[in-house]
Order: C-alpha cells, then sequence, then structure tokens
C-alpha cells in the first residue's frame, strides 16, 4: 500500500513541482494553535507537514526548536493529547503528517501502542531524530507493513554509509543540508549536489532537503537538487514573533505563501 | 584486551548508539582508532607515562585504622584517589581520551561538566598540550561552582554557560553534543563518565580501571588477598566502574555502588537512577533514568553536584541486572555526616560524591566481621565542597 506522502510526491512529479515541507512543534503555543497551524499552511501551499513532538531533551535541535518545545512542555502537552490533535485534524484535511521525535518518546509510550494510534489517528511517517541505522532494526520490523513510512535522515557525513541508510526506505529521504542542529543557516556548502547525487544512486525515494532553509532565497539555492524542501525553524520563527499580539497564524500563512511561490518559480 | 566485552556496542540491552546520523561517522572512526590505540605499546606507555608523572599515580591504598576502629567492622581501606593532580579520579579518563585525540589529530577539544572537575581536569591537560578548549557548563552550576569556573579560565579554557532546559549537567551534555554535531570535523568531545553512545562507556572505564588495577595489586601486597567489600559512588559511575572492573570475575568480592537519595527516593528530589528510574535513552545510551510516564526526562537532586544526574552508565544497569553489583543510595544528610566523620577522624576532607560511597560504609562496616577487608574508592577531595558544606551546617546551627 502506498502511503499519503508517497502519493503526494508522485502527484507533484506529473506536475513537476517540489514539494513543500513545512515544520511545526506540536502544542506550541497550544494544541488548538498547532491545528489551526496545519489547516493555514495547508491552505498557503503546504505539501506535507512535520509535526514535532515536544521533548525535554532534543540534541539535533537548535535554540529556536528548543524553545517551541519548551513553551508546548510548559503547557503540559503529551503524545496522548497530540494524537487526539491527529485524529481531529484528519477528519478536515488528508495533507500527509509525519511526526519529527526523539526515540525516547515511543520507547517510553510503548512501541506497538504508539505504531497502533500512529494507524489509529491518521499518520503517515516517522522522522526518528536519534535512531540510526545500527539500531532501527526491530522499529523498522515493527513497522513493516503498517502504513507509516520510517523516514530517514541522511547527512553529509554519512558518505558509505548512505547505501544501507536508504535500503528500503518509504516516504521521503531527509537529507541533512549541513553539520550541525536545526536552524538557520547562511550558507550551504558546495558539496551538497554531490551529496544529493550520492542518495539517488542508490534509492528512486524522493530526496528533500532540511536544515537551516530559513527563507525564499535558500530554495531557490536547493531545490534543484532535490524533490523537496522541509523548513521548520524559520516557521517557528513566525509564531514566537506573532504569540504576543495573537497573530501567529496569519504570519505562519503569509510566510508559507512566499516560501511556496519560490518552490514553484 | 582480555575483556569480555571490549567494543561490543553493548552490555545487555544498555547503552548502543542513539545519536543523530551526522554523528555516527564520528563514532566509527573513534571506536575503530581507540581500538588501534589501545593496541599499541607506544600509546599505552604515554598513557602510564602522563599518569605517574603528570598525575602522581599510583595512589596510595590507605588503611584508615582510626575509622576502622570506630566502626568497629572489618578493615577499611581508602583509595586515595583524591590525590592525583586536580584532585580526583576525572584526570585518569581526560589523559586518555586527550591522547586520543591527539593521534587522531583532533583540533580542538570540548566537554561538558557539572561541578567542574571533569571540566578542571579537561582544561589541565589541554593546557598542558596546548589545545584550545570549551567547557559546557549549566548556568546553574556556573553561578554554584564560580571557582571551578575561575580554575578553568585560568587554565585558558573557555566556560559556557547553558541556559537550556534545567542549566545543570544534563544541558550541558546535550549542548556538548549539539557543538559536535556542528563541529564533527575538526573537534574531539571528552565524556567525563562512562555515559553516551558506544565507544564511550567503555572507552572511559578502560581508562579508569587503572584505580582498580591498582587496588588490587596493593590489596594482595596488603593484606595476601582480595578484599571482600568494594564500595564507590555512582552518577554517571566513572570512578565506580574503574574499581569494580578489574574485580568483576572475582565472586567472592562483594560489590557496591552507592547512588544519591538527595532528600529521600520517596521524595522528588533524589538522584538514583537504579533504585527508581525506568528503561529509556539519555545522551545517546540506553539506560537506566528519571523520566515521567511520556518520557519526559526529570531533573536530578543531589547535595554532591558530581552525582546531580538523571541516568546512569550502561554497564552498571547491566551488572545491576546480572546482579553482581548490589545497587544502594545514601541521603544528603547521610553523606554529609560521612563528610564531616572522614574530616575528623582521618585527617582526610572527602567529596560529597565520594561522602556517598562512605556513607554507606558507616551504615554496613559495623555488621562485617572483623576479619574482613573493604575498599572504600576515595574519588576525590572534599576542598571543592568546603564551601557549600559551611553553608549548609551553619544555616542549621542558625535554625537550632
Amino acid at each position: 500500500m502506498k502511503s499519503k506522502i508517497t502519493k503526494k510526491f508522485e502527484e507533484l512529479k506529473g506536475k513537476d513541482q517540489k514539494a513543500l515541507i513545512t515544520y511545526i512543534t506540536a502544542g506550541d503555543p497550544t494544541i488548538k494553535d498547532t491545528e489551526e497551524l496545519v489547516y493555514s499552511m495547508e491552505k498557503a501551499g503546504a505539501d506535507i507537514i512535520e509535526l514535532g513532538i515536544p521533548y525535554s531533551d532534543p540534541l539535533a535541535d537548535g535554540p529556536v526548536i528548543q524553545r517551541a518545545a519548551q513553551r508546548a512542555l510548559e503547557n503540559h502537552i503529551n503524545i496522548d493529547d497530540i494524537f487526539e490533535m491527529v485524529k481531529r485534524i484528519r477528519k478536515n484535511t488528508e495533507i500527509p503528517l509525519a511526526f519529527l521525535l526523539y526515540y525516547n518518546s515511543i520507547l517510553r509510550y510503548g512501541i506497538e501502542k504508539f505504531i497502533e494510534n500512529c494507524r489509529e489517528s491518521g499518520m503517515d511517517g516517522l522522522i526518528i531524530a536519534d535512531l540510526p541505522l545500527e539500531e532501527r532494526i526491530g522499529f523498522k520490523s515493527a513497522l513493516k507493513d503498517t502504513g507509516v513510512d520510517l523516514i530517514p535522515l541522511v547527512a553529509p557525513t554519512s558518505r558509505e554509509r548512505i547505501k544501507n541508510i536508504v535500503e528500503g526506505s518509504g516516504g521521503f529521504i531527509y537529507c541533512v543540508s549541513s553539520l550541525g542542529v536545526t536552524g538557520t543557516r547562511s550558507s550551504f556548502s558546495e558539496d551538497i549536489e554531490e551529496f544529493l547525487g550520492t542518495v539517488a544512486k542508490y534509492t528512486d525515494v524522493p530526496r528533500a532537503i532540511g536544515f537551516g532553509i530559513s527563507n525564499p532565497d535558500a530554495i531557490r539555492q536547493l531545490k534543484g537538487y532535490c524533490e523537496g524542501v522541509i523548513v521548520g525553524s524559520a516557521i517557528i520563527k513566525k509564531i514566537e514573533e506573532g504569540i504576543k499580539d495573537g497573530t501567529h497564524v496569519s504570519k505562519v500563512q503569509e510566510f508559507v505563501s512566499e516560501l511556496k511561490s519560490a518552490v514553484l518559480e | 584486551m582480555d575483556d569480555k566485552y571490549a567494543l561490543k556496542s553493548r552490555f545487555g540491552k544498555y547503552g548502543g548508539q542513539y545519536v543523530p546520523e551526522t554523528l555516527m561517522t564520528a563514532l566509527i572512526e573513534l571506536e575503530r582508532e581507540y581500538e588501534k590505540a589501545i593496541k599499541d605499546e607506544g600509546f599505552i606507555k604515554e598513557f602510564r607515562y602522563y599518569l605517574k608523572e603528570y598525575s602522581g599515580r599510583p595512589t596510595p591504598l590507605y588503611f584508615a585504622e582510626n575509622l576502622t576502629k570506630k566502626l568497629g567492622g572489618g578493615k577499611v581501606y581508602l583509595k586515595r584517589e583524591d590525590l592525583n593532580h586536580t584532585g580526583a579520579h576525572k584526570i585518569n579518563n581526560v589523559i586518555g581520551q586527550v591522547l586520543l585525540a591527539k593521534r587522531m589529530g583532533k583540533k580542538r577539544i570540548i566537554a561538558e561538566t557539572g561541578a567542574g572537575q571533569h571540566g578542571v581536569a579537561t582544561a589541565t591537560i589541554c593546557a598542558m598540550f596546548d589545545l584550545p578548549c570549551e567547557v559546557y557548563m549549566g548556568k546553574e552550576d556556573v553561578e554554584r561552582q564560580a571557582l571551578n569556573v575561575f580554575k578553568m579560565e585560568l587554565l585558558g579554557s573557555k566556560v559556557v554557560p547553558v541556559t537550556s532546559g534545567t542549566q545543570t549537567l544534563k544541558d550541558a551534555t546535550n549542548e556538548a553534543i549539539r557543538d559536535w554535531v556542528s563541529n564533527v570535523d575538526d573537534t574531539y568531545y571528552v565524556i567525563g563518565s562512562v555515559v553516551g553512545p558506544h565507544p564511550y562507556p567503555t572507552m572511559v572505564r578502560d581508562f579508569q580501571r587503572i584505580i582498580g588495577d591498582e587496588a588490587r595489586a596493593q590489596v594482595l601486597e596488603k593484606e595476601g588477598r582480595l578484599p571482600d567489600y568494594l564500595i564507590a559512588c555512582v552518577g554517571g559511575g566513572s570512578n565506580a566502574m574503574g574499581l569494580f572492573y578489574p574485580f568483576i570475575e572475582d565472586k567472592d568480592v562483594s560489590i557496591i555502588g552507592v547512588e544519591a537519595a538527595g532528600e529521600g527516593v520517596d521524595t522528588e528530589k533524589h538522584a538514583a537512577s537504579i533504585t527508581k528510574g525506568s528503561l529509556g535513552i539519555i545522551h545517546g545510551m540506553m539506560t537506566y533514568l528519571l523520566q515521567d510516564d511520556y518520557g519526559q526526562i526529570l531533573p536530578a537532586h543531589s547535595v554532591s553536584a558530581g552525582l546531580d544526574y538523571p541516568g546512569i552508565g550502561p554497564e552498571h544497569a547491566y551488572l545491576h541486572d546480572t546482579g553482581r553489583v548490589s545497587y544502594v543510595s545514601v541521603t544528603d544528610d547521610e553523606a554529609l555526616d560521612a563528610f564531616q566523620m572522614l574530616s575528623k577522624l582521618e585527617g582526610i576532607i572527602p567529596a560529597l560524591e565520594s561522602s556517598h560511597a562512605l556513607a554507606h560504609l558507616v551504615k554496613m562496616a559495623p555488621k562485617t566481621k572483623k576479619g574482613d577487608v573493604i575498599i572504600v574508592n576515595l574519588s576525590g577531595r572534599g576542598d571543592k565542597d568546603v564551601y557549600q558544606v559551611a553553608e549548609i551546617l551553619g544555616g542549621r546551627k542558625d535554625e537550632k
């Protein structure tokens, strides 16, 4: 069975378009806001949405997404609340959704129960920031035939590991643009073309570039090398700017529209 | 190496490498280089040279006669790790890892620190080898441990205050890992305990086993036999692993790790990861840790900053499960009593961390036989703690 993520990439390929993937942290600043943000980002042209599960120790994240997680945790958001929210979202939209999370959240919740809830609520993919190739074997087999994609991350340092990482993957390949944690970058490595080329050598699964893509210019610079671009911290910054006067949803919608224009150009 | 689980990535189900993909190539390179280094006689010779000439090893195994008489049980020996340069066992591991970093051609050193002992040891070795060093330290600890911050800066290192999360050791470790992800090409991360992703727990243990190797030879020389008991405090667990490891196969030696119970293991303020924790992942390893029902990591508490850590080294988790080592806990108050007791009886001011091991000794020694032999790891000296203890005890006098 093809996942909604796979179908979305096929649909875009037919139109000769790249995917715009947007990230927000679930529960930042509230669960209700997250639900609204999903709808408004879809309206503005997001093709796939990543929902971060807030974690106390997000060691792959920079300060912006750390603050988002802290705001959500201060409101005592937990995974059960997030699954309930996804069920509500699924009554209104079929936009592909993926969780971005840390493995301890799954382990503590219970692997089987977590996967079952993903299926039931209508989640399409999982991106686990700290579950590399060496540790994913058991989890990957538990996900088999569930219709939920395990989306692997590859980094510029992965080199000869890329072949094994992408083997048997679904959804898309999350290509980390450069060394470091999530957050804004002023420039990207010149090696990115070679890196993305190596990924394509080993898989036909679409490639999306993330980490540090913060504005339309960065999208213009990178979209030729991949099938999708991922924007996270820059969106969270718009939420931060708008929280005080309650304009965060409209600010995000406006920003995602600008990103979409750059994708479509 | 004769170690039966050397360079396996797990101890039973514990350990592993739960890190971002960006770090995996670096961990694999580290494992490979470490494996080569420990088989290289030249490397081992250099490591031993600095342990002896720079840190002052071997440290004595001191018969604490007054303490033995007072407690009225077995003979108490103290393994004097407090007599190392910089005042604790931490330097053993730092010498090993920085020599490895040099061998790997790394140009920059980073480290995390809680109370500052590992940070000071790392800053010290980097000063000697003329390597730039940045130490991540929780903002709360920066304020609590101003003297160690000054020492690190005096030694030429940069101290980076960490303001994320609980602003303590756990967050300093996250921040050091984030730095490493960003600068993995030229930077070496010196982890201070038997924690983190493989190969760190194995490597740090191997650099610390000098404690147990020496203690074993020393007790054989003094007593003509192996000890009946080993006692050490456990935060991340490197001083304990170092003492215990060479005795693991000696089934007649009872081994006891002492966790920090803070204000009590039935309160929310403790650091007893084995006694009260559950299976999870922290800092790239699977182990026991303090967490809530949704896997959010809970802040630890101990009067001793060095034990104030919500996880524990994966090999300890394994040794707990197999039953080879017993893990117990003592409270802040019990540790403070032992701190004063050793100072008065033996003229040795112990670190608050080591005072936890001593506090358990105070509880169990009277129940041992006169002929029994007990070794306590005196992992560090208490100079760093006297100001804090004076404040706590002074406060109590005022209350009375």
